[in-house]
């Protein structure tokens, strides 16, 4: 397909192909690939022994371990909650519609900090969540929980923003041949719906799963970012350029990225041998 | 199973979808319903389906009144307009779905659901395509796939909305007369909704007019071709010529020419009347043949294949008069643009009343 994008007939129909393709290069280059770029060079430009001196210390170690599963445990509440909320929006008619899909960008729109002083404010023990919570003597602030909750709330767009259109282009007709046909609405989901909607979720969680590895912002306000406890790894960067540790700083960034694209990668193989079987 | 539908009435925010429909249809029948888009054959379809809920009346099945129940509970065959197949499942898993999802307890053995999507997959012609999926089919195929998913969990009642209408002409005519051999081989109880009355008339064993949400007749294809109940009907089955007229004395005059209506001898005062005349019941010759021939000269020739349309400009008439004649005629006839022909009107029916098209 993209193949017959670069024969003379195509360039016709799409005429100034050079140009965007020209621009989009240029683009990615300038704004990703070479700020990017200096990380991986001098990650490889590092001597081995620091390198992996820096990202394996125990106190790296747990930071990652704490990034990876608090994002994990994010990305797959908002996926329940993002599918609700997006077939609600595109199923249903109610008043306050409108509002309610344009409220769902509000964590892209946000300002991440302030994200982060509200759910402080919010969840501190005399907050107005907060202080139901300590009556069951559950705290949020300074504890994992706390960054879940914040990611939770971060990565909760992309799940939406992701299934919205696929659920939009399934035709109610779809389930109720299925209902027709003697089904009932869990036989209907988990047979016609999720099939149909998991390439579109799975993306929406990996993009959630990855921004919250990379979250910064929201969750240094309410972790408490204690050592070995809260402290998740982008501080761990932050810490180390703070101690003029440039070379820790890189490798710890590194990895990040590494894990990054591996998801990125895995997803994209995924969609693939998705796509393979139905088309 | 017969199917009893009692006064279904169902409106939407303003508009009046069904009007008191009450209709019953016999075991084994095959039923069109005919009607102009946006009549509410769907909405009443849906309705049979329980897809839909009535504001009043009741849906009867077999002598069980089902209005309340629920779609999955009714046991009805639905075939969409657009398929609606499941496309992440192939097509044997499409036509399997039905005998998958039920109750463990019900459930047939592995082997048996195979040999039933089997050969329900023979009866439709897809055997094989059995490990295909949707997006590697024609329309026409999607639609066999529709229909043998539908007829595998053996449902009491086949409901079709207007199946056909998304294919090209003529898959559309391969299909329906397809449908009304499969239909004579299998004998479910059918309704067949469609907007083409060709395809009605042709697949049907007795057609239901509808318009605006009301039953307008209800007949076989030839009661309902030959025997209109009123003018919708008429206009509706087919191309026809439209003449505004006065009646009087059970005479018609449309422009300045009388036309004999037997059927409107009742009452002497004048009234308005159309009179309504099909194309291919108008002849056409060189030489007169009764003393009712009109004068016409021919404006327009139109070729359509076995039928030629000729556009008439007469004398007593203000409108052009639309006719169609066999080409042999034509061509014996010679007939060429500009020509002097005598126009026969051969069957003339008159309406009483206005009527708006
Ligand atoms: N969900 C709905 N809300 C409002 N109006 C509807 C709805 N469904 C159908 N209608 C109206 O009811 C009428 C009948 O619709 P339908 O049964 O789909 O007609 P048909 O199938 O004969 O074309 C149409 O005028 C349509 O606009
Ligand atoms: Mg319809």
């Amino acid at each position: 397909m993209n193949m017959t994008l670069f024969k003379g007939k195509q360039r016709k129909i799409l005429p100034g192909f050079g140009l965007s393709m020209g621009y989009t290069v240029f683009y990615l280059s300038a704004i990703v690939l070479v700020p990017l770029s200096t990380i991986v060079i001098s990650a490889f430009g590092m001597n081995p022994e620091t390198f992996f001196g820096a990202i394996s210390s125990p106190r790296v170690l747990a930071s990652y371990r704490l990034s990876v599963s608090t994002a994990l445990l994010a990305s797959l509440f908002d996926a329940v909650a993002g599918f609700l909320t997006a077939w609600t929006l595109v199923r249903y008619r109610f008043p306050g519609r409108r509002i309610l899909d344009a409220l769902v960008d509000l964590p892209f729109a946000l300002p991440t900090a302030v994200a982060g002083i509200c759910f402080a404010t919010l969840y501190s023990p005399v907050g107005w969540l907060g202080q139901f919570l300590a009556k069951i003597n559950m705290e949020l602030i300074n504890k994992p929980s706390g960054i879940v909750i914040a990611l939770i709330f971060i990565g909760f767009p992309f799940v939406v923003r992701t299934v919205q259109p696929v659920i939009a282009e399934l035709e109610p007709e779809i389930e109720e041949s299925a209902q027709s046909l003697g089904a009932n609405r869990w036989q209907t989901f988990r047979k016609i719906l999720l099939p149909h909607l998991f390439p579109a979720l799975l993306t929406g969680i990996t993009l959630a799963f990855a921004r919250g590895i990379g979250e910064y912002g929201s969750v240094i306000f309410i972790a408490g970012n204690l050592p070995f406890k809260t402290e998740i790894a982008p501080l761990m960067i932050m810490t180390k350029l703070d101690q003029f540790d440039y070379n820790g700083a890189s490798a710890v960034a590194f990895v990040l990225l590494l894990i990054s694209f591996t998801m990125l990668i895995l997803l994209n193989g995924v969609q693939r041998w998705q796509q393979k079987a139905y088309q | 199973m017969s199917i009893e539908i009692r006064n279904i009435t169902k409106s939407y925010p303003g508009y009046t979808a069904l009007d008191d429909i009450s209709l019953s249809i016999r075991t084994g029948e095959l039923i069109a319903l005919l009607g102009p888009s946006g009549c509410g054959k769907t909405t009443l379809l849906r309705i049979i389906a329980g897809l839909e809920t009535a504001d009043k009346g009741s849906i009867i099945l077999e002598d069980k009144d089902t209005t309340n129940l629920p779609a999955r509970e009714k046991n009805v065959g639905f075939v969409f307009q657009h398929y609606a197949l499941f496309r992440r499942l192939n097509v044997f898993d499409n036509v399997a779905f039905g005998l998958n999802v039920r109750p463990s307890s019900q459930r047939q053995s592995k082997s048996e659901i195979r040999d039933r999507v089997m050969h329900l997959l023979q009866l439709v012609q897809m055997e094989w395509a059995v490990k295909r999926y949707p997006s590697q089919l024609s329309g026409g195929q999607r639609q066999r796939i529709a229909l043998a998913r539908a007829l595998a969990v053996n449902p009491k009642v086949l409901l079709l909305d207007e199946p056909f209408s998304a294919l090209d002409a003529k898959v559309r005519l391969e299909l329906r007369r397809w449908l009304r051999k499969l239909h004579e081989d299998i004998h479910v109880t059918s309704i067949f909704v469609t907007h083409d009355q060709e395809e009605a008339l042709e697949l049907a064993d007795r057609i239901v007019v509808i318009n605006k949400g009301k039953i307008e007749q209800l007949g076989s294809p030839q009661e309902v071709y030959d025997h209109p109940a009123n003018a919708f009907v008429y206009n509706f089955l087919g191309n026809v010529n439209v003449f505004q007229g006065r009646i009087r004395n059970g005479k018609v005059v449309i422009g300045d020419h009388p036309v004999d209506t037997p059927h409107l001898l009742d009452g002497h005062e004048e009234k308005n009347g159309q009179a309504f005349i099909r194309p291919h019941e108008i002849g056409v010759s060189r030489i007169r043949s009764s003393e009712s021939d009109l004068v016409g000269k021919i404006r327009d020739i139109r070729i359509m294949g076995s039928q030629i349309g000729l556009e008439l400009e007469t004398t007593g008439f203000e409108k052009l008069i639309e006719a169609e004649i066999p080409r042999d005629t034509w061509r014996n006839l010679q007939l060429n643009r500009g020509d002097e022909v005598f126009v026969t009107l051969n069957k003339v029916k008159v309406f009483t009343g206005d009527y708006e098209i």
